[in-house]
């Protein structure tokens, strides 16, 4: 008698929308592209399509010479430099068997917590405005001006610094500049609550990001998530303490991990938090280290013609983007055999597909922002 | 207006020009004036205004070069867009495109109309003066839905569809707000919303009892997201969207949806001062009518214009909301909270139909102790607040 009613979905149906994001986007931090399908606001998958900025820095490696790669290395993740210069330094010494100068060993810790000072800046000042708060990334960014004005006294650059040799750091800290980290120290630590009070507490920041784009441990372990993303799963994994490099093992620091004090464990919030937590870290570190410096040459002797003898090695080095390694063959010439360059970044792409599922459009943005992901690093 | 117009004509002057072509001419009149002397230059300070004061807040300078402190910045700013090339994509639905615009501005121009400016300063003091500026405001929502739609552009897409939800939710609470004023009042006209208030903040509808208190804050909240400001700007969320529903937009096209928007600023901060400020009225200091008029004229201005201060300073310091937050927000609290302020007032003119003095006093008081709090917690902000340190270049 009647016809059947069709179902909803028969009567209306629709069709998803596939909406390419990036890569000139303004909140994919450089050049980056998902593409994204979606049902109106809310997300069905978002693919993340990377190489947009490669860069072959790896094949440059086989094509330098070791004291001449270090330049280039900066430019694997210009947001944190100095940690690439000593994770490729690190490489090369292990192979050639080097010493490092002591008091060069202090002033790469001191240049590279300053480097992920900040680089944590830049991290939650661009996460402030991927939210829509623009204020806390200029604030950001105004403390990040010191720093840069600091690491051009240090080594003369602001960016990439080419500052850590082969055997220790090209220049060494002058008691000026060391006076001047301290009077920067005691001006950030303060600046760190002033964040919290104007960003990090707000309502609606917490409201966007608690419980949002959870990460759970056995995915983090899975999709071999590394840094400030794994501990804010609740993972107490840091290289500076688990596989101790450089003079790390000498200084005293807290590693901060995810409490999922706002809503879940390894919410975006959390991830959030986890740089704000390390900034201060990175502070006590420096103030030891200003502390304990040693007299001496800031870089032992080094042939200039360096080749170190064949062989292979992988170094770690903990990175404000986590755990990066850098997986250098010597095969006994000037030039290395093969350079290869893990980052945190590109593990956490893999990511971004399981988790951005049912997500809505505004939520990709603060996973990405939480996360963390820095193009250069991605592509290399 | 009108009675302008009648008066000169009963003094003898356009003899044998009919009635309507006087009408239509003092009309066209009023609408140049107020637009050229008043709307633009309004939206255009304003939003050089807007960048100097984001600019303090995040320490920065700001525009400060085209004339003293930048303040012709938007002559230059306006002059630029006026020059640069109109970029229609071709696949864009072009007529819809073009018009769009238009009615955006020509929705936000409107509300000029039955907006005061002075005691005897309006260009036309409807008897549903309120209820017309919600009419034509919500033509807004239709250029900018046109907008978002024929730009054949998914980024805008989206922020059209956000913006129309949003606009069409948000109407509710304001409505409601409104109308609890209304109850009050027991007018619609502009004019005779202020009349019903004096002078004195006790006088004013926003102190009358805790409801229309209650009532102004949610009026102003949704006023905000109605106008697509900060945290409410989800159509044009510029890490999200792009730039929503301008997206595809350029030169004078795009200047008239931020014209619409940073002019629709002061008609939020009008139509609270009329409703719930006292508007115009000052005390009786004067019998002159012009010197009357200009303070009047002034007071009225000066308590606008400090909520476009508020918007400036909100956006300066909130993050965004999302998208389901803010419909959350807007059906799970505000308008609920909008119904007990309009059935509380309602009770309330029940009991004590000619309003009860007593509460307006304390609530009055209460409003400072509010104030005052706040100002305690804005100075314990900036007494914590750590200003810029130089640590001496070495070059």
């Amino acid at each position: 008698m009647s016809e059947p009613v069709p179902a909803a979905s028969e009567a209306f149906h629709t069709e998803d929308m596939t909406i390419s994001m990036g890569p000139q986007h303004p909140s994919t931090h450089g050049v980056l592209r998902f593409v994204v399908k979606t049902d109106g606001e809310v997300m069905r998958e978002a693919i993340p399509d990377v190489g947009y900025l490669h860069r072959s820095i790896e094949k440059i490696g086989e094509k330098v010479t070791w004291h001449g790669y270090v330049p280039y290395t900066d430019r694997a993740d210009y947001l944190a430099a100095m940690f690439t210069n000593q994770a490729f330094c690190m490489a090369a010494e292990k192979l050639g068997g080097l010493e490092v100068a002591r008091r060069g060993e202090f002033c790469r810790v001191i240049a590279c917590e300053l480097n992920r000072i900040a680089s944590h800046l830049i991290a939650v000042g661009t996460f402030g405005q991927d939210i829509g708060a623009v204020t806390p990334f200029l604030h950001a960014l105004r403390e990040r001006e010191t720093i840069n004005n600091l690491m051009e006294e240090i080594c003369g650059a602001r960016l990439t610094y080419n500052y850590i040799r082969i055997g220790g750091v090209g220049y060494d800290i002058t008691p000026e500049t060391c006076g001047r980290i301290v009077e920067l120290l005691d001006h950030f630590g303060p600046i760190v609550d002033e964040y919290n009070r104007l960003l990090s507490y707000n309502k609606i920041f917490i409201e966007r990001l608690a419980n949002v784009a959870v990460i759970t441990k056995e995915d983090a372990f899975q999709y071999n998530i590394v840094g400030p993303n794994l501990r804010a799963c609740g993972i107490k994994w840091d290289i500076r303490r688990d596989i101790p490099y450089s003079v790390y093992p000498e200084l005293e620091f807290d590693i901060p991990v995810g409490t999922g004090e706002k809503g879940t464990l390894g919410d975006s919030y959390d991830r959030y938090m986890m740089r704000i937590r390390e900034m201060q870290e990175s502070c006590k570190i420096l103030r030891q280290c200003l502390k304990m410096i040693p007299k001496g040459p800031a870089i032992s002797k080094v042939a200039r013609k360096f080749k170190p003898p064949a062989g292979e090695v992988y170094v770690r080095v903990e990175a404000p983007r986590g755990d990066m390694g850098f997986y250098v063959i010597s095969d006994g010439s000037e030039y290395a055999y093969r350079v290869r360059i893990r980052t945190g970044s590109f593990t956490a792409m893999s990511l971004i597909d399981k988790i951005s599922r049912g997500l809505m459009v505004a939520d990709l943005i603060a996973l990405i922002a939480s996360l963390d992901v820095d193009a250069p690093e991605i592509d290399r | 207006m009108q009675a302008l117009v009648d008066q000169l004509i009963q003094d003898g002057y356009f003899q044998g020009v009919p009635r309507e072509v006087l009408y239509a001419a003092s009309m066209a009149l009023a609408a140049f004036a107020v637009l050229s002397f008043f709307v633009a230059p309004l939206a255009g300070v304003t939003s050089w205004l807007e960048r100097r004061v984001w600019a303090r807040m995040q320490s920065r300078v700001g525009p400060n070069r085209v004339g003293p402190q930048g303040i012709l910045q938007w002559l230059a700013d306006g002059i630029k867009n006026l020059l640069k090339e109109d970029i229609i994509p071709t696949a864009a639905d072009k007529w819809l495109f073009v018009f769009a615009p238009y009615i955006v501005f020509v929705g936000f121009l409107a509300t000029f109309v039955v907006i005061p400016f002075g005691g005897q300063l309006i260009v036309a003091d409807l008897n549903i003066g309120i209820f017309y500026l919600l009419a034509v405001t919500s033509l807004v929502v239709v250029g900018i839905l046109m907008a978002g739609w024929s730009s054949n552009n998914k980024w805008s897409l989206l922020g059209g569809m956000r913006s129309a939800a949003q606009i069409v939710s948000y109407e509710i609470p304001a409505g409601l707000s409104v109308l609890t004023i209304i109850f009050v009042a027991g007018t619609m006209s502009m004019q005779g919303i202020i009349k019903g208030q004096g002078w004195a903040p006790w006088d004013w509808f926003l102190f009358y009892n805790p409801f229309t208190f209650g009532a102004f804050f949610l009026y102003f909240t949704a006023a905000l997201a109605e106008g697509n400001r900060t945290p409410f700007d989800i159509p044009e969320a510029e890490s999200e969207l792009v730039a929503g529903y301008v997206t595809e937009y350029s030169g004078m096209r795009f200047l008239f949806f931020f014209f619409a928007e940073w002019g629709n600023l002061y008609v939020i901060g009008a139509i609270a001062t009329t409703l719930f400020l006292g508007g115009w009225q000052v005390p009786p200091v004067t019998d002159n009518p012009i010197l009357l008029g200009i303070l009047q004229f002034v007071v009225f201005f000066l308590k606008a214009y400090f909520w476009v201060f508020v918007a400036m300073w909100v956006r300066g310091t909130l993050p965004r909301v999302r998208v389901d937050q803010l419909m959350s927000l807007c059906w799970k609290y505000m308008v609920p909270l909008s119904f007990i302020c309009l059935l509380g007032t309602a009770a309330w003119m029940v009991i004590w139909p000619r309003g009860n003095r007593l509460a307006s006093v304390a609530m009055f008081i209460w409003g400072l102790g509010i104030l005052a709090l706040f100002f305690r917690r804005v100075r314990y902000q900036i007494r914590n607040a750590r200003p810029e340190i130089y640590l001496k270049p070495y070059i």
